[in-house]
């Protein structure tokens, strides 16, 4: 019925544009060139009319969920009526064209308007959740900071949560550990792999090098989840073992490997980038004083990358922080708070994971998971507002 | 004072060049560091590559068991196929093949070589040609997921031993004793005994794990912290502990039976003789000698040695899921020819299942289509207008920087939060149905528009201002500007960038898994409203199965999502090679 | 008494199929100024860069002819670029300071090349290059500032001084004042001639003024030829070539 009242929409649009059209032609006594505004424009400017009023009452409509028969009267009814009103007055003068262009103006504008609603939707719902949490808690905003004990649903009573328990400390070391041992794999390898490619390779080996690290870079994460718990984990397992190490199956260092992987690409391609806008005239000073490639690009190029690079970096650390598939599938899930990175730790967004797929009831699991998500999503956002800022000034001192 | 003059001649001097060997070299350790930072990403995507692909090939083919079957007229009702139990008939078809395998759990065994859907398989043909009924057919049934693994030696092998001696068959009772004229089991002895240590060096390893816990336990404890909940696992912790020891110490002592007669079981390797089809499982070994009960037929009273063969399954009936049973009768049904192998047609053609060998890959493929459908609609149709209102009608305000300010950071968010994003607003507030393609889309759309806004506005500012500037001198409007020659010059690179901002989305599973697409959904979506799973959840959802089946499974769907990508960006290529222009 | 000390024979310099020098040959003369003028792109800058080889950062460039240092070939296979740019410092058009303090962009060279052994060492050949490069007193007080934050007069001269501290032999200047105001051009024009007296110094410029006044060699340059060489006087007085006297009498340029 929905479909049917759409489509009835979409009809009744292209029927007063028609009418519109001949309305305007009718006006103009036949001589087009009497308008102000070509036929079409009348006829769209109608169409748009009953198409913006019709959609809106649909989706209010659905809203509300009426009867269907009810809802497409209703919304028959309100743009025919629309329509009748867009043709009542046409005459030569008429600015349809004016008029029509601006509303496909204002739809580009609303469109465009859809990433700051998208925001703003963020922000309300992890807010409002977060919100509600913390109330429940009394506010013991500082027991869910610095806690160091997560269990979250273990101290349960009628739908409130023991502040105790509620700490997300370990969740944050376990995140921090993930994305050390992920940074200490990507940030030497993504910049050496950047600097030996943009500073020594020839063509041929950039052609080559480029799409593998891309390949690399479009590979999704929960191949990588499956890559680190079929495979990396179990060597990592063995390797342990010849050496007489506990490594467990679900362990730390087998998640932040492969995340570490994983975001090679990216900090290489932005370190790339920013190395290569680094001025040519500085390495030609450098070299003209005798110095070697090596030296001109460790005291010349590097530090005057300097900026860039430590946002590629922070970049970095950002998308190790918020990844979610490679942590659930080979991280663990157990709220240990340890140092050890051979064990299983488990992370904020694991713990989001668990608690919305998890069988608690939803609206009890949505609080603690709501603002696990708000942390996160503050985090890296300063994170990227940081790099961003940082990347900005570089590329002012340089452009 | 210093002299320039002087240090210029230090240009030339033997240290200098001393010196400067020094440097070049250093130069080649920072370019060996790069070409070794270069190899270790190209091997891990070697090995990633080849893990995944290297699984997938266990999913290529499946194995079906041929057997002739009865369709009796009395069990079919022509008029109401469906209703027949043809899972009953299969089962005393495979009853009636192997009359000696008897007893209730080595008959569930048996019945467990073929998977529960052969049965509905036979009963689809017969519904579509019920001429068949009456008629004794010969029927490929879908081996089980289990007879699978062993057909392609996922669990080891059953394999013949070398033997010397002739032996003799006494039976007393159920019980057969074989005696051979050599030593034939000794070496047997000696793995066995091997293997029962190392088994409980293993146990021991376990138990030293427990009691490292139990330690922690008691201490938190001992520090007052939930006393009576950590006593009591640091008790459990305990108990496990002694349990292993006291496993391990059995396993020690087993091995270390220094008797004729040793005992085999369920922990060592499983050991047979076999003549023709018929097998005697040896429930206990001395060096020349052994005995089982039979299962089938021995007619003879002994047998030369170049008549019997004496087999070993090196792999303890423990550490695998097919069982001596199930792995005589499979190896019976293959010296018969009667297993048959095909291209994994179910993979592809079916949707989820718990199965292993039912599941396939189509329902969740046709479940992307519809999410990528939906993603595809709202991200191009909302991302290539504020593309244009950005490019070409919004100034240069704080309003429109504080817009592109959002699209940056929106494209930086974690995709975890667009899934919570989809759940409060979607699922939550608007009420939408849970694990559907049209919610999943519109998160991913939300997830894809930044890509596509900022994909679409370089492919706007390429446009030179030179088109602009001609059409405005013909009179055109600001948006006929826009629409009739900005737009369509600009497409290329629009479509280029929204088909790798499909790709994107194609892979993404954490925003799914939060919007609830993570339920089990056999049918295959007709449509955006129907419940759906999507590839790369299904992949996650499989990874997680503990069937070993499903392992290569997983792997080989990742290398059809593997495949879509390749494809999509691919495609890309393609077009920006194509449309590529120089202005 | 000056003696040779750059002597190029039949230089040829290709970029892929670009002639972009033809057989040139020409004596570059110790303790002396010369200058390097003709219009854009006639090859003069290119065969600069030739004398300390930093064609060779280009891949598709290929010289071919003798140039000799002190007798010796720089092209030869024995001969590293690193070490004969020590000993032939270059100055750009552009100032071109690294981001990093007067003092260590000054000290760069001479640590690379590890001309001094120790810290006092080191700030008296800082000390001695800013003066010489008639910058010392501008900067004496602010020597960990950045580079970057000088105006572009001073950035250029403290390039100069960064080239005079690794104490080179010759001195190659590509137009180092045509992006400075006249203040600054006259500022580093005095102190080419003051340095002079040290070093062979080679300087490209499109200002026949800027060439009269500080050279005493001029080499005319005209689409990949070396038209006219010989004393500066000469040359602006007397040239024996149309061409040269074309260009100097603003015919073309």
């Amino acid at each position: 019925m929905t479909f049917l009242t759409a489509l009835s929409i979409v009809a009744l649009a292209v029927l007063f544009y028609n009418f519109s059209r001949i309305r305007a032609i009718s006006a103009a006594n036949g001589v087009q060139a009497n308008l102000h505004s070509r036929p079409s424009y009348h006829g769209l400017y109608s169409f748009l009319w009953v198409f913006l009023v019709g959609v809106t009452a649909l989706i209010i409509g659905s809203i509300l969920t009426p009867h269907p028969m009810v809802l497409f009267g209703v919304v028959a009814g309100l743009s025919a009526a629309v329509g009748i009103w867009t043709t009542r007055g046409i005459t030569a003068e008429t600015r349809a064209r004016n008029k029509a262009e601006r509303i496909v103006t204002g739809i580009l504008w609303a469109c465009a308007g859809v990433a700051v609603l998208t925001t703003i939707g963020i922000i309300l719902s992890l807010v409002f959740e977060t919100y509600n949490f913390f109330e429940s808690l009394g506010w013991r905003v500082d027991k869910f900071l610095f806690g160091t004990r997560w269990s979250p649903l273990s101290g349960l009573q009628d739908g409130v949560m023991d502040p105790d328990r509620v700490g997300i400390l370990p969740l944050m070391v376990g995140t921090l550990m993930i994305t050390a041992i992920a940074m200490i794999i990507a940030a030497p390898i993504g910049l050496l792999a950047a600097i030996y490619l943009s500073e020594f390779a020839s063509q041929r080996v950039r052609g080559w090098v480029k799409p593998m690290l891309e390949v690399l870079a479009g590979i999704p994460t929960v191949v990588y989840g499956f890559f680190a718990a079929i495979t990396v984990a179990p060597l990592l397992r063995e390797t342990g073992d010849l050496f007489g190490l506990k490594i467990a199956s679900e362990s730390a260092l087998a998640a932040g490997i492969v995340i570490g992987i994983m975001i090679i690409p990216s900090i290489s391609s932005l370190a790339d980038d920013v190395i290569n806008s680094v001025p040519q005239s500085l390495r030609d000073g450098s070299l003209a004083l005798g110095a070697t490639k090596a030296e001109t690009i460790r005291q010349v190029v590097i530090p005057a990358a300097l900026p860039g690079i430590f946002s590629a970096m922070l970049l970095g650390v950002s998308r190790a922080i918020g990844e979610t598939m490679i942590v659930v599938m080979a991280a663990g899930q157990g709220a240990n708070l340890t140092a050890n990175p051979f064990e299983a730790v488990t992370t904020i967004t694991v713990q989001i994971v668990m608690l919305i797929t998890g069988d608690t009831d939803a609206s009890t699991a949505a609080g603690p998971a709501f603002s696990l998500a708000f942390t996160l999503f503050c985090v890296t956002l300063v994170l990227n507002i940081v790099a961003m800022r940082v990347v900005r000034k570089y590329r002012e001192a340089y452009d | 004072m210093i002299s320039m003059t002087e240090l210029s001649k230090k240009h030339v001097s033997p240290e200098s060049a001393a010196r400067l060997k020094k440097r070049k070299s250093a130069q080649k350790r920072l370019q060996m560091l790069g070409i070794m930072a270069i190899t270790i990403s190209g091997l891990a995507l070697v090995t990633l590559l080849w893990s995944v692909f290297g699984k997938a090939t266990g999913a290529i083919t499946e194995s079906y068991i041929e057997m002739t079957i009865e369709l009796d007229a009395d069990e079919i009702d022509r008029d109401n196929i469906r209703a027949a139990n043809f899972s009953g008939m299969a089962k005393s078809m495979l009853k009636d093949s192997f009359p000696y395998v008897s007893g209730r759990t080595p008959r569930r065994q048996m019945y467990d070589l073929i998977s529960v859907g052969a049965a509905f398989e036979l009963r689809d043909m017969v519904m579509e040609n019920p001429s068949l009924v009456g008629q004794t057919i010969t029927f490929e049934f879908l081996a089980s997921d289990i007879a699978d693994l062993y057909l392609k030696h996922s669990y080891g092998q059953i394999e013949a031993a070398p033997h010397t001696g002739d032996i003799s068959l006494v039976t007393e009772g159920k019980v057969t004793t074989i005696q051979s004229s050599a030593p034939d089991f000794a070496p047997l002895l000696v793995s066995v005994r091997a293997g029962l240590h190392a088994k409980a060096e293993g146990l021991r390893t376990q138990a030293q794990m427990q009691e490292n816990g139990r330690v922690v336990f008691d201490q938190r404890a001992a520090d007052g912290e939930d006393v009576e909940v950590n006593l009591a696992e640091a008790i459990r912790r305990g108990a496990a502990r002694d349990q292993f020891y006291a496993q391990a110490d059995e396993l020690d002592a087993l091995a270390a039976q220094q008797g004729a007669v040793f005992d085999l079981d369920s922990r060592t390797a499983s050991v047979f003789v076999r003549v023709g089809d018929s097998w005697i499982k040896l429930e206990t070994i001395s060096e020349t000698s052994g005995s089982g009960e039979i299962l089938g037929e021995f007619t003879q009273d002994s047998y030369a040695a170049a008549d019997w063969e004496l087999m070993v399954y090196a792999t303890p009936e423990t550490a695998r899921k097919v069982s001596d049973i199930q792995a005589m009768l499979l190896e019976n049904l293959r010296d018969a020819d009667k297993i048959v192998t095909h291209f994994n047609t179910h993979f592809f053609t079916a949707g989820d299942s718990r199965e292993p060998e039912l599941a396939g890959v189509w329902g969740a493929a046709v479940g992307s289509f519809w999410t990528m459908m939906v993603t595809v609609i709202f991200a191009f149709f909302i991302g290539v207008p504020a593309a244009i209102y950005l490019e070409e009608f919004a100034g240069d305000s704080r309003a429109t920087r504080f817009v592109e300010v959002n699209i940056n950071n929106l494209a930086a968010v974690p995709s975890i939060v667009f899934g919570l994003l989809g759940l409060s607003v979607f699922i939550g507030f608007f009420g939408m149905h849970r694990s559907s393609p049209i919610v999943g889309g519109i998160v991913l759309g939300i997830m894809t528009l930044p890509v596509i806004i900022i994909a679409a506005r370089a492919a706007i500012k390429a446009v030179p201002p030179s088109i602009r500037d001609g059409a405005m001198a013909l009179g055109a409007s600001d948006l006929q500007v826009s629409m009739h020659h900005v737009l369509p010059l600009s497409m290329p690179g629009i479509l280029t960038g929204t088909i790798l901002g499909m790709a994107r989305a194609l892979g993404e599973t954490a925003p799914l898994i939060m919007i609830g697409m993570v339920a089990f959904i056999v049918d295959i979506p007709d449509g955006p409203t129907d419940n759906a799973t999507v590839l790369p959840v299904q992949i996650f959802r499989w990874a997680d199965f503990p069937e070993r089946a499903f392992e290569a499974r997983t792997a080989a769907a990742i290398v059809v999502l593997l495949l879509f990508l390749f494809v999509m960006n691919f495609a890309a290529i393609i077009l920006r090679k194509r449309f590529e222009r120089r202005w | 008494m000056t003696n040779v000390k750059i002597s190029n024979r039949h230089v040829d310099v290709y970029y892929g199929d670009n002639h972009a020098i033809k057989d040139v040959s020409i004596d570059i003369l110790d303790k002396t100024v010369t200058a390097f003028i003709g219009p854009s792109g006639c090859g003069k800058s290119t065969f600069l860069r030739c004398l300390n080889r930093m064609n060779d950062t280009i891949s598709s460039c290929r010289i071919t002819g003798d140039i000799l240092m002190d007798g010796e070939d720089i092209y030869a296979k024995s001969v590293d670029p690193v070490q004969l740019r020590a000993r032939v410092g270059m100055v750009f058009q552009k100032p071109n300071p690294f981001p990093k303090s007067i003092y260590d962009n000054v000290a760069y060279g001479p640590k690379i090349h590890g001309l001094v052994d120790n810290k006092t060492d080191l700030d008296e050949v800082v000390e001695l290059s800013l003066k010489r490069a008639a910058i010392w007193k501008e900067v004496k007080d602010r020597l960990n500032e950045s580079g970057t934050s000088l105006s572009g007069g001073q950035q250029q001269r403290l390039c100069i001084a960064r080239a005079i501290a690794t104490a080179p032999e010759v001195l190659l200047m590509d137009e180092p004042a045509s992006a400075l105001d006249p203040i600054a051009t006259a500022q580093i024009e005095e102190l080419i001639d003051e340095l002079r007296h040290q070093y062979s110094v080679v300087i490209v410029t499109h200002s026949m003024q800027q060439a009269a006044r500080v050279s005493q060699k001029t080499a005319f340059f005209h689409m990949g030829d070396m038209v006219e060489y010989g004393d500066t006087t000469e040359i602006f007085t007397n040239p024996v070539d149309q061409r040269t006297q074309d260009y100097i009498t603003g015919r073309f340029g």
